[in-house]
């Protein structure tokens, strides 16, 4: 029988598919593992819904758990909603190098338009504050596009959910 | 919440999602292909995860429930079927009553007495905080001018048919407008649909219908 801690060793090795310097582990989506006899009931929590990674991080979840000779039962619990507080400090460290902002940490009440117009938020590149919000929306659901009037930059702003 | 309640609102965040998506490419500038997509790609993702709730209550499953019904089983609203592509001052319009308007049914939701309920509402109310943001900027933008105004006005009765009666006085609180009579009410009313919707759900399954049962 495979103990849970060489279950989440497993699935700290998955990189997320969207942002592959960090793991699954790290992104904070693996809520809990549990063994049962040969059964690894992992609940997973998806970032945002709409996540078209959703099914790829599930398989590939399921792929590691078979590896180590289990048979996987990968729950989505959408009851337990993500938050982006969940990535964890060395999470926030790797975007953070990959030139991705990491997010802000959320407040009661959610993230609001003053907010994220405000010059709170520094650039990955030069670590400037006199960056701007150009689009809340990015490439993928998790991600808005600010600006950097630093160094010109445009970069990934993880938004805060 | 029965399983009809959870198809309406799957239906209208598929079918909302689905003419979004028709602005990919198209809209006034990159930076409106981008947010309308993401916007698409969030409203589809809710509607699955609706669907994920209706399906265990009906014994079936989400893409059964998405793809597989003929036109007239749907539940979404009128409001959500028009095809407003190319006018942009609509489909701001109808962003923004939109959004106003799913605020307050996702809000009476978080207090469901289902968990599964409540706390999917809750996930979905985080989503959509970003998809307000982005209709209130925009209206905020546009509420002078007379096109968008137009649009407000043409829209109003048709986006307050989207919520049950009790909730409609709040959105029109908010909004500021006055509740539809009954009479101008009932042409948008939830139960029928427009002449959009077919062409719509006819695109919107052809793949499926093309191979019944394969698994894409």
């Amino acid at each position: 029988m495979v103990s849970a801690e060489r279950v989440w060793e497993a699935l700290a090795e998955i990189p997320d598919p969207e942002i592959p310097v960090l793991s699954l582990v790290e992104l904070g989506v693996v809520h809990d593992v549990e063994v049962v006899g040969e059964r690894v009931h992992v609940g997973f929590t998806p970032t945002f819904l709409g996540c078209p990674a959703l099914e790829m991080m599930r398989e590939q979840m399921e792929e590691s758990i078979r590896k180590l000779g289990a048979e996987p039962d990968v729950e989505v619990l959408t009851a337990e909603g993500w938050t982006s507080d969940r990535i964890t400090p060395a999470g926030r460290r790797k975007l953070d190098e990959a030139g991705f902002a990491p997010p802000a940490p959320r407040e009661a009440g959610g993230p609001t338009l003053v907010q994220l117009e405000a010059h709170a938020f520094h650039c990955p590149y030069c670590g400037s504050t006199d960056t701007r919000l150009d689009n809340l929306f990015g490439p993928t659901p998790c991600r808005s596009i600010r600006y950097c009037k630093a160094c010109r930059q445009p970069f990934e702003q993880f938004k805060t959910l | 919440m029965n399983a009809q309640a959870l198809l309406e609102l799957a239906d209208d965040e598929l079918v909302l999602g689905w003419r979004d998506s028709e602005w990919t490419g198209i809209a006034p500038f990159l930076e409106e292909d981008v947010a309308f997509s993401s916007i698409a790609q969030t409203e589809i993702g809710h509607a699955r995860a609706w669907y994920e709730l209706a399906a265990k209550e009906l014994g079936t499953d989400a893409d059964a429930l998405a793809f597989d019904r003929d036109p007239a089983e749907y539940l979404c609203a009128p409001f959500v079927e028009l095809r407003l592509v190319h006018d942009w001052a609509q489909t701001i319009a109808r962003h923004w009553l939109y959004e106003s308007a799913d605020a307050i049914r996702i809000d009476a939701l978080k207090s469901s007495d289902d968990p599964d309920i409540a706390g999917l509402a809750e996930k979905v109310d985080r989503e959509e905080v970003y998809h307000r943001m982005h209709a209130a900027m925009w209206e905020e933008r546009l509420r002078g001018e007379p096109a968008f105004q137009k649009a407000v006005d043409d829209l109003w009765p048709s986006a307050a048919a989207l919520l049950p009666p009790d909730q409609r006085a709040t959105l029109a609180t908010i909004v500021g407008k006055d509740v539809p009579s009954n009479r101008l009410l009932l042409a948008h009313e939830r139960g029928q649909h427009s002449d959009d919707f077919r062409p719509l759900w006819e695109e919107m399954t052809m793949v499926r219908r093309s191979v019944p049962g394969a698994s894409w």
